[in-house]
């Protein structure tokens, strides 16, 4: 009677995977995982930078092959050996970067994933618009992609996988690079799709938003499922004890500060970039005191990179005055000179511009460490930059083998917490760091947070450039939001709200009388 | 000028642009798909003297062509299945193929140089070729040129409105996209290779067999590396690869012009005046940066594992 209950169960169920594992050289990336997934259930898959998501979702797509275990398809067992496989049975999939082609249109990305279904490229621009306003997804398909923002840019991802006949969604971190309001915007589509029958495998990190959307959840910790839940009733913390183990510190709130004496000041900064892709910066306008940590919002592509390049130096201002270091001139002073005046700096890109890969730890540190001492006339000093390294490791509790070790072989969170600890342990006047935890486990981006704090106590003016709104929220005391090259005004963290930011992030900057005419309709 | 020595001139310009032509577009389709044959000359030179050999044995300019085109293919495959099986890097891939040809075409020519063929005729075609000024330009060349013409045509097709020159250009722009969206990326690739050697062997017997009936060691002339230029500064647009090729071709014929009437000028010099002609003016048109980068295949000479 159990089992036959059970077989009939099986039979509804759109997906199920059965002990599925997959072994990498040196590490168990699945361990026997087990999945179900009913029609028109949007279903989390719940776990940290490295627990095994990525992996599953690569086998259920056809991307990889499991080493042992079965995948059901509505009931069957099916062997998918191919991504083409796979979407001829209904499987679309999202990917978190982009599976786009820039120098091709709308319609022509879509054509190639379609492969032979393609037909005529007229008849399918019409159906991607007849389904981008179904769900709410406005698409132009004659853009090329180059021209879409990275939201378009999802919407194009989805909007394929749509026009094929879908029965299962997956979606990698899909709101990891878009605004607050773009996410809402999603969740509706989200739910629609579940609502008329497709199921949706939704990955994420990020508790708050797996709560608002999804009906039921799988957690994964190091490649085996450590509970299911359902996350509307699970609490929050619940489910990051499962993420994340016991051992972790989950992190809390910092207190905010206020700041002394102004030592950054960026005044109309203004830069016209040579890249075809790149993004003017226009009329930056920014101070960050001392003792305070300015957090800077914004979706990737907006001109990060460029003002980054122009704080550390990598490109010169026109204007000496549109950059001053404690009142005096230093647009003109190359990465070297501004170090020399108190600056520390952590690039966006770990492995090739914060670290160079093939290099131990030691010789990294040496890179931006070589003026604490361990140059002298030209030659290196080789006990003080192993005693530098040593520092950096035991100080931020590096997990390495030893400091010879090459900066790839690194974790990311550990190579992420080396890099930081090296500019902190020089006892920077400004330090300015970009997506300081991006792609890292809580437990490293904790150790970071409280690193950040620790040196903005100690008096250090900090600028956050990130796209993780939350980690602003929690450690920045002023807020600000750059789109398009331009930088929104800002405020006190507590004085502003997830919505404004994310109004700013958009390019709306005139929130105060926003508000002001709303009030007084 | 009289209109007899111009009409005169443009047909010897789209005589003398045309192996550069054919071996362009072969590269640029290559190159399209994300790898970088450096081999082009050595392709060529295998193409000449195979193609070569064979019409002088036999007698059959059709069989000295096939196995021209046969041999440029089998020269790339080498190319493929080292950079393209075994990762190897492309560059020294391809150079190692240009040593490689440049060499074993000289050992093997060895005792066919200076010899005479019958070498591919003009067909004018009746009427046609009668056209004032161009007539004798589009209209009284051989095959090979028509077929060059053909040529120009289907690729420009194939990339402006073809499903498979979509793939290729998906392939050379970012193949680990295209992996996941269920393309062919290594047969694309093996295939788009093929057809460059097959071009540059064409072309190597074109030189051979119709340009200069003749087969004389290292005789393509830089033609090979002048052409992975052009293909560069055209920006990968086959309507510029065209304009660049016939360019490279007046600009060699007015050389000779100009030495046949005997202008003080060093005939080095003038030697020098198609390659630096010809780049100079492909310079200029690729200065558009943001259209350049549009047509520009990203992965270009970057390896790929399908499995990674």
């Amino acid at each position: 009677m159990d089992t036959h209950h059970d077989a009939g169960g099986t039979l509804n169920l759109r997906l199920r995977l059965q002990g599925i594992t997959k072994q990498y050289p040196g590490c168990l990336a699945n361990d026997r995982i087990n999945l179900a997934i009913e029609p028109g259930e949007i279903h989390a898959l719940l776990g940290e930078n490295g627990a095994g998501k990525s992996t599953l979702m690569k086998i259920i797509y056809g991307v990889t092959k499991p080493d042992a275990g079965q995948v059901y398809w509505q009931g069957n067992p099916v062997t998918i050996k191919d991504p083409a496989t796979a979407r001829r049975m209904g499987i679309g999939m999202v990917f978190q970067h982009f599976s786009l082609f820039e120098t091709l249109t709308v319609t022509e990305n879509i054509a190639l994933a379609l492969g032979e279904d393609a037909g005529d490229l007229k008849v399918l621009a019409d159906k991607i618009r007849t389904v981008s306003q179904r769900y709410g997804m406005e698409l132009n398909p004659e853009r090329h992609i180059h021209s879409l923002s990275v939201g378009e840019r999802q919407r194009v991802e989805i909007v394929r996988c749509l026009v094929q006949d879908i029965q299962l969604l997956i979606l990698d971190e899909p709101t990891s690079v878009l605004t607050p309001q773009e996410v809402d915007t999603l969740f509706i589509t989200l739910r629609q799709l579940a609502d008329e029958g497709c199921s949706i495998l939704f990955i994420s990190h990020k508790l708050k938003e797996v709560q608002d959307l999804c009906h039921s959840a799988t957690i994964l910790r190091a490649g085996q499922v450590t509970g299911d839940c359902i996350p509307a009733e699970a609490g929050a913390t619940n489910m990051a004890r499962m993420m994340v183990g016991d051992d972790t510190p989950i992190s809390t709130d910092y207190p905010k500060a206020e700041g002394g004496e102004v030592f950054l000041k960026v005044h109309n900064l203004s830069q016209t970039t040579e890249d075809p892709f790149g993004i003017n910066l226009k009329n930056v306008d920014f101070e960050v005191r001392s003792g305070e940590i300015l957090g800077v919002a914004g979706v990737a592509g907006n001109g990060q990179e460029e003002l980054l390049a122009a704080l550390s130096g990598e490109t010169l201002e026109a204007q000496a005055e549109e950059i001053l270091f404690a009142g005096e001139p230093a647009g003109h002073l190359d990465p070297k000179q501004r170090r020399q005046r108190g600056l520390g700096f952590v690039p966006e890109e770990r492995l090739g511009r914060g670290a160079v890969p093939e290099m131990s730890l030691k010789d990294n540190g040496l890179l931006t460490g070589f003026l604490q001492g361990l140059v002298s006339n030209g030659f290196i000093n080789r006990v003080a930059t192993s005693q530098f390294a040593d520092k950096i490791i035991d100080d931020f509790n590096v997990k390495t083998p030893n400091q010879q070790t090459a900066a790839q072989s690194l974790s990311g969170g550990n190579l992420q917490k080396f890099i930081i600890g090296r500019e902190i342990l020089q006892n920077p006047k400004l330090l300015v760091a970009a997506h300081p935890t991006w792609g890292v486990d809580i437990g490293a981006a904790t150790a970071i947070h409280e690193a950040l704090i620790r040196l903005r106590n100690d008096g250090a003016a900090i600028l956050v450039i990130s796209e993780d709104i939350d980690e602003l929220f929690l450690i920045s005391d002023r807020l600000c939001a750059i789109c398009n090259g331009e930088i929104s005004p800002s405020k006190p963290t507590q004085q502003t709200s997830i919505e404004e930011v994310g109004r700013w992030m958009t390019g709306i900057f005139d929130t105060e009388t926003h508000a002001v005419a709303q009030e007084s309709v | 000028m009289d209109i007899d020595l111009i009409t005169n001139i443009l047909y010897a310009m789209v005589r003398t642009g045309t192996p550069l032509l054919i071996v362009a577009l072969g590269e640029m389709v290559c190159e399209k798909s994300g790898v970088l044959n450096l081999g082009q000359e050595g392709m060529m030179l295998m193409g000449a003297v195979i193609g070569f050999i064979a019409t002088l044995t036999t007698g059959s300019l059709l069989l000295g062509f096939i196995l021209a085109i046969l041999s440029g293919v089998i020269m790339s495959m080498l190319f493929a299945g080292i950079a393209l099986g075994l990762n190897a890097n492309q560059v020294a891939t391809g150079l190692a193929l240009t040593i490689f040809g440049t060499g074993l075409s000289a050992f093997i020519g060895a005792d066919f140089v200076g010899q005479p063929i019958d070498g591919l005729n003009p067909y004018a075609i009746p009427l046609l070729s009668e056209i004032p000024l161009i007539g004798k330009m589009l209209f009284a060349q051989d095959l090979i040129v028509y077929l060059s013409f053909g040529l120009f045509a289907v690729i420009y097709w194939f990339f402006k409105s073809s499903r498979a020159g979509l793939t290729v250009k998906a392939v050379g722009e970012n193949p680990h996209a295209a992996n996941v969206i269920g393309l062919p990326v290594m047969r694309t690739r093996y295939l788009a290779v093929a057809f460059g050697g097959a071009m540059a062997g064409l072309a190597g017997g074109y030189l051979s067999l119709a340009y200069t009936p003749l087969w004389t060691e290292n005789m393509t002339a830089g033609r090979g590396w002048i052409a992975l230029a052009l293909v560069v500064f055209a920006t990968w647009r086959a309507e510029r690869i065209i304009l660049g090729a016939y360019l490279f071709g007046l600009a060699s014929i007015l050389n000779l012009v100009a030495q046949g009437l005997g202008y003080p000028v060093s005939p080095n010099i003038l030697a020098m005046m198609p390659y630096a002609a010809t780049v100079m003016v492909l310079v200029m048109l690729s200065s558009n940066v943001v259209k350049s980068k549009m047509h520009t295949p990203m992965w270009l000479g970057k390896p790929f594992h399908p499995g990674g």
